[in-house]
């Protein structure tokens, strides 16, 4: 028993000695660590390949923050690369030269580097270091796939869902543990073959994030892989959905209903049911684009179609606007995936340390669920500017007004979580609040975009650009991070350290307003998106063009904040401070099971039982200020 | 801890893992087809001419009521293995593998025939449309087939040591092969006669 247990004593299973669970016979390395059926490893193995995505995507991103601000300049390519390397080495060093999952990740790091040395030279890419306009083509488009496809959406729910879904619902694995790992590889083939397109002849897909066609079906070569890349990963999230949706309906632990779920479940629920049902048509659409380019249908060319000059030798007949539709038909849902679980982790940490229960827990789900089934419904905002016809347009602006609605709701219980509470700033509860108004940013700059008329003239600017990241950089990325801060104590059994977390979340929190709150402004005086100088040439945007430098240089600076991340990472799994086995005095059943769950043997000692809500912190008349979710109700 | 519920229902929910996993995958798969067939309309909407009477009417026939009674044969299957009867619903799997791979080789033979007189998936929109959900639809047949192969061979083993679990996989895999033969039920219409 604890000692800050009340002294009536009530029964709990979250006691130490219960969590240990016997030991089998051990399983070699890479069935522990590589081919691992264990939630927790996948997760962990979800974690840090998209991690290491997102660090590449983000890197791709500074090259063209460079090629922004200082157009048609030698690109110090060094300044990028030594450091990744440097990190990779000393990671290996420190860890010494054995097999062990330090040595795998330095070492992929030092491949980090070497990518990045290899794309960011060549004739056909950076002649003299100066960046070819295709080339900056590529590293848009592979910068918003990798971001969303192979790093937001894998960490957010591949690692974080892995992880801790199972444990809140007090499961001892996922219902299909080798469809899990199926899961994993599927992902991990996906990545590969995107990043072996940026060998190929022509480089790596170059026609932005959404692919549209005309463009891409005569695109070069890169585009084939990154339709067949996109096969991987969205066969990748049907597993994985499919997984999660069952687990949370069968698996659940006795006496833990619907409406006791913690938050968290709920938003993975509901963003696997968006997983199932939205990426199937975008995996019609991309099998059509790959007809289109293999075998020469015009499903989405239409008749007549002159490129350079010559009329295409298909035969047309096809529409570019069907690819628009089924696109988006998948990528507003999936706009959701992105958020949802962001939403689900910042309401945890928000509970936890307000010490409070969340308020309106039950309007939250009934608005998450009504978001899920709206998200399927507006997608055609992303067309208004396609000639749709009125009708339509007004239909769907309709929608979207109505969608924002939950998403409001959502946010202002967050809020109201707040009030009144006794509130820890640690770190993760830094990054949670971080979280609330930059969301709010993002959500309210979504308005005037989903008005069809305010959309004519926002369309395709960079207003646009600085809608979504609002969204999803210090949106999503900071619920993530406050995940990672919340949840490595149970992963590791330490901590982070809070000093490095403070200064990571402080610089971030900072930049992340100098990098896109200047594209909303950039965005409103004109300036497009997906521009290789950064509307140089525009006198619509001489203006605004300065603020291209400070948005750079803000990324830069940023990246450094990242490396005060980077090291809290790799020196606390060895040496932070020992966690307890609740550290944050949580509710949730998580914190039952055994301390840094042992690997495939299970998660819990005995069987748990929930008899309470999710959040019951600062109950009246109780000695602690929490009571976990399978501690008996006192009679 | 094992998992719970592999073998036996979960009360509230009335079902097995694995049965509710084939549901949600048959659902994704729905919106698949629903995409293509929603292709198919957009297409078809906005050509000004359509071509009628190029495919084998008389084959996409008996390809159909191959299916059908291949979906029988499969039902039989999961009967027979629920009044454990094994010799029977090894025969009646094998039929319905048998069936399935009829229905693949009469596909071939229009297949051949089509590229044969230069009707390839380039030629116009209707071919190319058509050869993507039948395409598409083989695969499934394909995976179908390969699914019911393993539980014929060497996947049978688990009879004897679960038997009860060995049904439940019979059932899912049936699930999955009337969901192609209900895929193709409306592919036949949609393609060969309207
Ligand atoms: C809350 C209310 C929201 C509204 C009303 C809204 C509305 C819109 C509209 C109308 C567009 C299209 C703009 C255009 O292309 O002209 C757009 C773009 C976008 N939104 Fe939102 N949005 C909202 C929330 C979100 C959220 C939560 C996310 C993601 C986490 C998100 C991510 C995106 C992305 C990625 C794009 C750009 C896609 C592209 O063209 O590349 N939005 N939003
Ligand atoms: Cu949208």
């Amino acid at each position: 028993m604890k000692t800050n247990q009340p002294n009536h004593a009530v029964e709990t299973v979250a006691a130490p000695h219960v969590g240990v669970v016997h030991v089998h016979e051990e399983l070699p390395f890479w069935r522990r660590y590589i081919f691992s059926t264990d939630h927790k490893v996948i997760g962990l193995q979800y974690g840090f390949t998209a991690l290491l995505f997102l660090l590449f995507g983000y890197i791709m991103m500074m090259m063209m923050r460079w090629q922004l601000a200082y157009p048609d300049t030698e690109f110090p390519k060094y300044y990028f690369v030594l450091p990744i390397a440097a990190i990779g080495a000393i990671i290996i060093l420190m860890s010494g030269i054995k097999p062990s999952i330090n040595t795998l990740i330095g070492i992929l790091l030092l491949g980090l580097a070497a990518l990045i040395n290899y794309i960011a030279s060549g004739e056909e890419r950076m002649p003299d270091g100066i960046m070819l306009p295709e080339f900056y083509n590529q590293l848009g488009a592979m910068h918003g796939t990798i971001m969303v496809f192979l790093g937001i959406v894998p960490l957010a729910v591949g690692a974080f869902g892995n992880y801790v879904l199972p444990l809140q619902i007090g499961a001892p694995d996922m219902a299909f543990p080798k469809i899990n790992m199926a899961s994993y590889w599927a992902y991990f083939v996906g990545g590969v073959i995107m990043l072996v397109s940026f060998f190929v002849p022509g480089g790596a897909a170059n026609s932005g994030w959404t692919s549209y066609p005309p463009l891409a079906d005569i695109a070069t070569t890169g585009q084939t892989l990154w339709l067949f890349g996109m096969v991987f990963l969205i066969t990748s999230s049907l597993l994985g959905s499919i997984n999660f949706i069952v687990t949370v309906l069968q698996l659940r632990a006795k006496g833990l209903t619907f409406f006791r779920l913690p938050f968290f479940v709920w938003a993975q629920f509901v963003t696997a049911f968006l997983l199932l049902l939205a990426f199937p048509p975008l995996e019609a659409a991309a099998v059509l684009q790959l007809m289109d380019r293999l075998a020469g249908t015009s499903f989405y060319l239409p008749s007549g179609l002159i490129v350079s000059g010559q009329v295409l030798p298909n035969t047309g007949g096809g529409s570019p606007l069907l690819w628009q539709h089924l696109f988006w038909f998948l990528a507003h849902p999936e706009v959701y995936v992105l958020i949802l679980p962001g939403m689900g982790i910042v309401a945890e940490v928000i509970a936890n340390n307000a010490r409070k229960p969340l308020w309106g827990y039950k309007s939250m789900v009934y608005s998450l669920i009504f978001l899920g089934f709206m998200s399927f419904i507006v997608w055609a905002h992303h067309m208004f500017l396609t000639g749709m016809g009125t009708a339509i347009s007004a239909f769907f602006q309709t929608t979207t007004m109505i969608i924002s609605i939950p998403s409001v709701i959502i946010l202002s219980c967050l809020f109201i979580s707040l009030y009144g509470g006794s509130i820890r700033f640690n770190s993760p509860m830094l990054f949670a609040l971080g979280f609330l108004p930059m969301f709010g940013i993002g959500g309210l700059t979504g308005l005037p975009l989903g008005l069809a008329t305010s959309d004519i003239h926002l369309h395709d600017t960079y207003y646009v650009i600085g809608h979504f990241h609002y969204v999803v950089a210090p949106g999503t990325i900071f619920a993530l991070f406050a995940g990672i801060y919340y949840w490595f104590p149970k992963v590791t059994g330490r901590t982070l350290n809070e000093t490095l977390g403070k200064i990571h979340f402080w610089g971030s929190f900072v930049c992340m307003n100098f990098i896109f709150f200047p594209m909303l402004i950039q965005g409103l005086a004109g300036v497009s998106r997906r521009l290789s100088d950064g509307g140089q040439q525009y006198s619509h945007a001489q203006g605004v063009f300065q603020l291209n430098e400070v948005m750079s240089v803000a990324a830069w600076v940023m990246a450094i904040f990242q490396i005060f991340f980077i090291i809290n990472l790799f020196i606390s799994i060895k040496k932070g401070k020992k966690a307890s086995e609740n550290h944050w005095e949580a509710t949730t059943l998580e914190w039952a099971a055994a301390p840094t769950p042992p690997i495939a043997h299970g998660n819990f000692g005995i069987v748990p039982e929930v008899h309470r809500g999710p959040y019951e912190y600062s109950l009246p008349g109780n000695a602690k200020d929490y009571s976990p979710q399978n501690e008996l109700v006192k009679e | 801890m094992e998992i719970p519920y592999v073998v036996t229902a979960r009360p509230e929910t009335g079902i097995f893992n694995a049965k509710a996993g084939i549901w949600l995958f048959l659902a994704s798969e729905v919106m698949l087809f629903g995409a293509l067939f929603t292709t198919y309309i957009l297409l078809r909407i906005g050509a000004p001419t359509w071509p009628h009477g190029e495919l084998d009417v008389a084959l996409a026939t008996v390809n159909t009521a191959v299916l059908i009674t291949s979906s029988i044969t499969m039902v039989m299957a999961w009967a027979s293995c629920l009044t454990k009867d094994f010799k029977k619903f090894r025969l009646y799997l094998g039929l319905t593998i048998l069936l399935g791979a009829t229905f693949m080789v009469i596909k071939y033979f229009e297949y051949s025939h089509h590229f044969h007189i230069g009707d390839i998936p380039s030629k116009n929109t209707f071919y190319a449309i058509y050869f993507t959900l039948t395409g598409l639809h083989g695969l499934h047949v394909l995976g179908g087939m390969i699914v019911n192969s393993y539980f014929w061979g060497p996947g049978s083993k688990m009879w004897k040591s679960e038997p009860v679990r060995f049904t439940n996989r019979i059932e899912v895999a049936g699930l999955y092969w009337h969901f192609v033969d209900l895929v193709w039920i409306f592919l036949f219409p949609t393609l060969y006669l309207l």
